[in-house]
Formats: structure tokens, sequence, C-alpha cells
């Protein structure tokens, strides 16, 4: 059997009967009129290899899961995607990844692990951390690497990183924070990459059961998707209960205090990662809603429709991706709410990309936080 | 046909030759400036160490946080960045570009445990062929006195988690 062969055995591409509905949703396909997912299946079933494993086209799926969400025939376009991109990778095709492939490389010198990060630099004194062993495991995630990497678009993901320890401070929980963490190899998994994602994967792992922490809680979706998903087959014992913080911070509601202040209207950007490919969709909702003075409004395409920040793996980014970002903004705009929460830190880097736009800013612009940092905030 | 013996990289006079182990440096030199400074360097026989691989980019603002990154994932030992003076850029602007890229390279570099000795912002000019050779003279000992890079994989030491904190 050929490697294309047994990608479509597995990701059941063969079950394909062509009706489209993956093209009819793809938000690439929306806006560029060229990009046509039921074709790249039809492709692989017939085992035409060389046209779909070695096209810069494989790269422009955002693998937001909108189709295989709809298909009926459950073929699983998204990991069709992911191990074609891995035959790809095999066979030496480099795509050019945007930001000049700097983020990629800073996750291959990571997996190399040949050096000691000084990545806690942001931890002052007025957190309370454990560094090596406890019961909650808070995964920090690339924040430090986004706000270090992007000064030029003011993305301070650290920001909703600080207000998410500050908050399980007050809620009585010391997390682990790792000096040691690595990158969870997200993005090195999605352009093809397996080898150093396997690296990084063990480590991690490794770093996480020696530990001993029950309950390993991350504010980023794409972190969450990998440990949850990706990273199952590496653990050696039970896994902890994995969780994105917004989970965490639901249970943890009735043990912090609040002050009534102010009125906000907030929308809610659903992930990708958190939502279709996880079906995580109520509680950063619940957290919203039990934050006195905020007022949840919900976008026209929310929950398992909502559209995805456009460039969450690193792999495509141009003007269907701008395109896709300014819509996404237009009607984050239209439900009238002043603040766009998050619940993961590319979506936050690349909606404030999209408002650095000077024609447009006007029209789009508007404040971006992380969940986390408005519950911090209404904290008494 | 010139009977003159044949200068080999070896016969750089330096302290180069007596090392047991020599760096692999990259040099980025824009090229309007840098680049026609090595090449200054060269012509006027001014003797600096050869241990240094030179990747021309059209303007210093060009070269991003990927470039040096890479260079870094691949083995190099340091990395240079060399561009025009301010107020002598062919594009006007772009060395400034070039600082403001730099900035973002140093702080990725530090936050991945990288020496920050092993990276390096120039500016040299065409007609500075000495000053050429005295920055890549005194870049490749600084180089050399921090040894091999963590990720130069001949050299690699490898840091276990929980060990040695």
């Amino acid at each position: 059997m050929t490697d294309l062969a047994q990608v479509v055995k597995q990701t059941r591409a063969w079950a394909c009967y062509d009706c489209g509905k993956c093209t009819a949703t793809c938000p690439i396909s929306r806006v560029t009129g060229t990009y046509s997912p039921r074709g790249m299946v039809l492709a692989a079933v017939l085992g035409r290899r060389d046209e779909i494993v070695h096209d810069a086209a494989l790269y422009q799926c955002l693998t937001c899961r909108m189709c295989d969400r709809r298909c009926p025939a459950e073929v699983r376009y998204t990991d069709l995607v992911q191990k074609l991109r891995e035959l790809a990778h095999r066979d030496g095709f480099e795509h050019e990844c945007p930001h000049g492939g700097a983020l990629l490389s800073t996750m291959r010198i990571m997996a190399a692990g040949t050096t000691r990060q000084a990545r806690l630099g942001w931890l002052t004194d007025r957190f309370r951390t454990e560094t090596t062993k406890g019961d909650v495991f808070y995964w920090t995630g690339c924040s430090m690497y986004y706000d270090a990497f992007f000064p030029q678009l003011d993305v301070k993901t650290l920001d909703g990183t600080r207000a998410a320890i500050l908050l399980m401070n007050r809620a009585g929980i010391q997390p682990i924070v790792s000096p040691d963490e690595r990158c969870c190899g997200h993005d090195l998994l999605w352009n093809g990459d397996r080898s150093n994602f396997e690296l990084l994967a063990r480590f991690n792992v490794k770093l996480v059961e020696d530990s001993g922490a029950k309950v390993l809680v991350t504010s980023c979706a794409e972190c969450l998707r990998t440990w949850k998903i990706d990273y199952s087959p590496y653990f050696k014992g039970k896994p902890p209960r994995i969780v994105h913080f917004t989970e965490l911070l639901g249970e943890l509601m009735d043990r912090l205090k609040f002050k009534a202040e102010g009125r906000q209207k907030v929308t809610f950007q659903d992930p990708c990662r958190m939502g279709r490919h996880l079906g995580i969709y109520q509680p950063p909702r619940d957290v919203l809603a039990a934050v006195p003075g905020v007022e949840i409004v919900e976008m026209q395409r929310a929950e398992a429709v909502a559209v995805c920040c456009a460039g969450g793996t690193w792999s495509s980014c141009d003007w269907a991706s701008k395109q896709i970002q300014v819509e996404r903004l237009r009607e984050a705009k239209a439900t009238g709410a002043g603040i766009l929460a998050t619940a993961c830190p590319k979506c936050q880097i690349h909606f404030r990309c999209t408002m650095k736009d000077h024609k447009r800013r006007q029209e789009i612009e508007m404040e971006i936080r992380d969940v986390a940092e408005l519950a911090a905030a209404a904290l008494a | 046909m010139s009977t003159a013996p044949h200068r080999t990289a070896e016969a750089a006079p330096v302290s180069a030759q007596s090392c047991a182990w020599n760096p692999s440096i990259v040099v980025f030199a824009c090229n309007w400036c840098s680049y026609a400074g090595a090449d200054t360097a060269g012509v006027s026989r001014i003797q600096h160490q050869p241990h240094f691989r030179m990747i021309r980019v059209m303007c210093s603002g060009r070269i991003e946080p990927g470039f040096v990154l890479r260079a870094f994932e691949k083995g190099a030992d340091g990395v240079l960045v060399s561009g025009c003076h301010f107020g002598d850029c062919h594009y006007i602007f772009g060395n400034h570009r070039a600082v403001e890229q730099f900035e973002k390279t140093k702080n990725m570099v530090s936050l991945l445990g990288i020496e920050g000795g092993r990276l390096r912002l120039e500016w040299i000019s065409a007609a500075e062929g000495g000053r050429f050779a005295d920055v890549i003279n005194e870049f490749t000992d600084q180089v050399r006195a921090l040894g091999p890079s963590p990720l130069n994989n001949k050299q690699a030491i490898s840091f276990k988690a929980g060990v040695g904190r």
C-alpha cells in the first residue's frame, strides 16, 4: 500500500461521495473561490500524490474543522491535511511559512533541547507558584515568545497568563509554572514535522508526569488540543485531568470575590481548537456571564459555526486570511460589544494584526482581552 | 601567472591557527555597505580570521528574526548582522528597520537561552575594510571564548528536565 493510500484509509477519505459540502462551508474557499477541499479529497482517493502533496495549496487549509463538522460521510479532512503535510515534510518539501519561519525555528530549537530557556522573566514575586511539584500544573505555552516577537502589534498575551495565575492564587491554588517547559509542538505537527513534535511530546509529558500534577491547565486552546488528543499516546501512566483555564475558573468562581462595577458588552470568539476540535463551548461563556458587570452578546456565527482567526498553525497568511479576519471583526463590531474576548493567544495575535490596517481601523478596531483578564479586572 | 604562494585561509596570522576549536559564524551583510566593506578588506589584503560565512542581502532591513534563528537552529556558533551607518542607507531608512528586527531577534534569542554574546549588530561602510577586519577578529574571539553553540550538534550537551536547577 502506498503512503497516500494509507492516509486515505486512516482518514476515511475513501468514504467521500463528492457532495461538496466541505468546499461550500470552507472559509478559505469562500474568499478565494479556488481552494477546494472536495478536489483535494478526490485527488487523494485517485492517488495523484504529487499533485496534492507538493502543492502550496495544501498549506492554505486553516485546519479549523468547519468541513469535518458538515461532512455527511464523516471524512476527517483536517486529519487528511495534517497527514499530507507530513508526507510533504518527509519528501523534503518546505513551504514558505509566515514570519520568515522564525516561530517554527524557535520550536525546533526547543525540540533540540540543548539550551536552557529564560522563559519566566515576567513571573514576578507577586505570583505564588511552584517550580517542580504540585497538584495543578499551569501550562504557560509560548506567550512570552509571542510578546517578544510581535511588539509592533502590541500583542500582550502574557497579560492573560498573569491574570490566570493571579486568579488561581486568589482561589487558593499555587500552580506549578515550570522553567523547563517547552513548546507543545502544535504548529510543528500541523506543518508536518512529526519528528520534532515527538521530541517535544516525550519531554513535556515526562515533565508533567514527574511533577505529580493531577490537573493540567492552560490558557491556550492549541496547547489544550495537543495535550488532550495528540499527546495521549505518550503518557506512560494515567494522564492528569487536562482542562482549559476557563473550565477551571468556572469551578473556582464561588471562591472568588468580585466587585460589581460598570457594564460592558463582551462578545466571545470561539477558538477552533477549543470549539470544533474539542467541543468546549459553554465554560468560557459561563465564566463571562458570572463576572459582574459583563454582558455577553453573541456574534451571528457563534459556537460550532464560529469562524476561525485564519492563521492558527503558522502555515499561511495571505489576503484570504485577512479577508476572513476583517469579516469576522465586522461581525464582532455588529454585536455592539466593546470588547472581543478570546481564549487563545493566536486569535488575539491575528485579530490585532488585522486591526493595524490603517484604512479599515475605524471600522473594525475593538478591544481584545483574554477571558482571564476580564475576570481578573473585576476582582474585588 | 603569479608565482606568489597561494594564500589559503589557513595563512591568516591571527591566533586562529593555534586554536583547537574554531567557531562557525554566519555574517549577514547588506549589498551596499558591509558586503563592499568586506570586499575592501579583501582587496586591501587586511588579514582577518576566516571562520565566517557571508550571506549577502540587499538591505540590512531584510534581516528578520527568522534568518538569525534559522542560522542558530542549524548550528551556527555566532551570528553577525551588519549594514550601512545611519544616514548612509541606500534605501534611506532600511537600517532603522534592521534595528527594529534586531531588537526582536535579541529578545527571542535570550528567551531561548542562547548567550547574547553570540549575536551582534554592527554598522560597516564600504570604505571601512579595516573596521570590517577588526569587527570580525573581535567577534570571532568573543564567540571562541564562549565555546561551541549548544545547538551545534557535534558538541551538543543535553540538559535533562530537572537536572542542575
